[in-house]
């Protein structure tokens, strides 16, 4: 009867350890591994005028890197612009003049943004805003872009032709 | 939330168990009525009757799972108390051994026993222990201390479960057709264990049982209940002298007679208290 | 529809009749490991073989459809999403349910024909605590730890076959699955799924257990309830969790 009880007990025990083991084996070997919970983050903002599919969460890189993601997305009422607030990780000094656009991952993929430091010595703290912002590029106004400027290329020829064929 | 529960009842003068003007339902139909009697202290009662005439709702209503729908049943001169504190103390008080002994499948004899003990008193194991030896003793068991219930034969389970029953010293004991499937021999076990325990460790018991012959031989006091009522309450002798018709078909075990062997008819009883 | 919506009231009032019995008892944490060892371990062998075969075909008809796209690179995208996101807490549920719900159930049907639940309560034992409630919790506990494992041999199983049977590149696989599965969204979301799937099945086996029948007969029933209601109530349930989860 004791014996049995030990028995149960190693059996239970080894069970639950091998199940946290394989837990932390498997976040670690096939998930993404973003974790906010031990890096100290700062909170930045930046305005746009169209983010695109930009979403909460989405990553916020530096020459790729992730080091932060946004926290939220607002519409300000006034200027009509899209105040996104983003959590960077508290270690990396990002200059005050740097640069932030929306950048898309792969072809067709999900929107996430891109910080190009600048040159200044001093560094943004907790609640600056990032001044130089680019907007999402859209697909529909990419598109349109390269229909109107193939039209307005077709008329540039014909003018200076006719002018030729006029002298 | 294990309290240590008062389970030996203050008692000086006052009958075991006393059954007032009672009356039983349940679902809609009346089971027992105009149930009274006293049981002394240190008495050993049979409780007997043909099949379904309610015994078992009898032993319910002794440990509180039935209200009684009119009259009152007071266990040592206190009112059941039907609260969930009332009834936890109340049934710490009486030890039941069931028909079906009862016992946890996935428990030894041993840790059968110490159950009540581990959960309503503060004990330490190994006390726990030597009081378990001490009941597995009481039944004549102590070789069977490690096994499991399904290694028992149905004669030791019972025991077992008397054992257990026996746990918490209780003043009142309930059995339920304890002699029920034995050979001769351990319903013999048996009988000697009820009247012995009941002597030695100064307790109250009440039998209930189809078994007249084995039963009337311990009895102090003997219960008839017959046609939704009592038939009879008095020594066994009184209960051999009965020239009543119901009594006599009872003890006689007679297939024929006021209680009809087609039950279809529809016989006349008289009730003598 | 009566009796569905009694049913209901009847089982969600025994969930709260097991949360109040749960407090400190003196043999809680024994009769708890007891259960988690009745309960989850002995179910592990079942988990880790359907795991893997989940895994393999699961891989196996990915490479096939994706192939035709030329992206068989996303096997590995796509067995960890459909896994961590459905498959894992889901199945595992299942085949939880069948195996430990189903056994939960007959025990405590048993326990009711053979007087034993009757003889607690006689001995001013409540029942439900010392029966009920460490089944209930062991399988509310052991549940995502087995959806673990599931997810662990289901993926193991399909990177062997990925790698050397259809000759794909194992950094590809990790890094798909490292690129793709979100921690929270992800992994997270699959084990507070399998807690709740735990939930649900423990509730339904030992609420048809307990309020069994006290015959054979009873308990036959009581185990077959067990299991279809039980299931059912995890795929609905994993409906309603996956529109609450993934919003976006």
């Amino acid at each position: 009867m004791k014996a049995n009880q030990a028995r149960l007990d190693i059996a239970v025990g080894a069970f639950l350890l091998l199940a946290f083991a394989t837990l932390m084996a498997l976040a670690v070997a096939s998930t993404n591994g973003r974790h906010n919970l031990s890096v100290e983050q700062v909170q930045l903002s930046a305005r746009f005028s169209n983010i695109g599919e930009l979403r909460i969460r989405a990553p916020v890189k530096i020459g790729g890197v992730t080091v932060g993601e946004v926290a939220t997305v607002e519409l300000d009422r006034e200027s009509y612009e899209a105040l996104v607030r983003i959590k960077v990780d508290s270690t990396v000094a990002i200059p005050a003049d740097s640069s932030i656009g929306i950048y898309t991952a792969g072809l067709l993929g999900d929107r996430y943004l891109g910080i190009s430091p600048g040159g200044d010595p001093e560094s943004l703290k907790d609640g600056d805003e990032i001044l130089f912002t680019q907007s999402a590029v859209v697909l529909e106004q990419l598109i349109s872009k390269f229909l109107f400027n193939g039209q307005d290329d077709k008329e540039a020829d014909q003018t200076p032709k006719s002018e030729t064929e006029q002298k | 939330m294990s309290q240590v529960v008062s389970c030996q009842p203050n008692c000086e003068g006052q009958p075991a168990l006393a059954f007032d003007n009672v009356r039983i339902d349940r679902g809609g139909q009346t089971i027992l009525d105009r149930v009274s009697f006293t049981v002394p202290k240190g008495a050993v009662v049979a409780v007997l009757g043909p099949s379904g005439a309610g015994k078992s709702t009898l032993m319910h209503a002794i440990t509180g799972e039935l209200c009684p729908a009119a009259g009152s049943i007071t266990i040592f001169g206190q009112p059941i108390d039907y609260s969930n504190m009332g009834l936890m103390s109340l049934r710490c008080g009486i030890g039941v051994l069931l028909q079906g002994s009862g016992l946890l499948s996935d428990l030894t004899v041993a840790e059968n026993i110490a159950l009540p003990l581990r959960v309503h008193t503060a004990l330490d194991a190994a006390l726990i222990g030597r009081l378990v030896d001490l009941k597995l003793n009481a039944v004549g068991l102590r070789s069977a201390r490690d096994l499991y219930p399904r290694e028992l034969s149905g004669g030791m389970a019972r025991r077992v479960a008397f054992a257990r029953a026996l746990a918490l010293d209780p003043p009142l004991m309930l059995y339920d057709e304890p002699l029920t499937g034995l050979d001769p021999i351990a319903t013999g076990v048996i009988v000697e264990l009820i009247d012995n325990l009941n002597r030695i460790m100064g307790m109250t018991s009440i039998v209930i049982t189809h078994h007249v012959k084995e039963s009337l031989k311990i009895a102090d006091q003997v219960l008839v209940i017959a046609n939704g009522g009592i038939a009879f309450s008095g020594t066994p002798a009184a209960l051999a002298a009965s020239t009543d018709p119901l009594l006599r078909q009872f003890l006689d075990g007679k297939a024929d007679g006021p209680i009809a062997f087609d039950a279809g008819r529809r016989p006349t009883v008289e009730e003598t208290a | 529809m009566r009796a569905f919506l009694v049913a209901i009231g009847e089982t969600g009032w025994f969930l709260l009749t097991i949360l109040r019995a749960s407090g400190p008892r003196r043999d809680f944490l024994p009769d708890l490991l007891a259960q988690i060892y009745s309960v989850a371990v002995r179910s592990l062998p079942i988990i880790a073989v359907g795991g893997a075969f989940v895994g393999l075909v699961l891989t196996l008809q990915g490479y096939r459809t994706l192939a035709s796209y030329g992206a068989t690179n996303s096997v590995s995208t796509m067995l960890g999403l459909a896994l961590y996101r459905e498959l894992g807490p889901v199945l595992t549920a299942l085949l939880f349910i069948g195996r430990a719900g189903s056994s939960m159930a007959a025990e405590l049907g048993l326990m009711k024909a053979t007087d034993q639940i009757a003889s607690l309560s006689l001995m001013a034992i409540d029942p439900i605590a010392k029966t009920v409630v460490p089944r209930f919790w062991a399988a509310v506990i052991g549940m995502p730890l087995l959806c673990g494992f599931f997810c662990a041999f289901a993926i193991l199983a399909g990177y062997l076959e990925a790698v050397y049977a259809l000759g794909l590149d194992a950094g590809f696989f990790w890094a798909g699955l490292q690129n793709s599965v979100d921690l929270y969204d992800d992994f997270v979301v699959a084990f507070v799924k399998s807690a709740v799937f735990g939930l649900l099945g423990a509730l339904m086996a030992t609420h048809t257990g307990f309020n069994a029948e006290p015959t054979i007969e009873g308990t036959s029933v009581a185990t077959t309830h067990a299991v279809v209601n039980g299931s059912l109530l995890v795929l609905v349930f994993n409906f309603i969790l996956s529109a609450l989860f993934f919003k976006s």
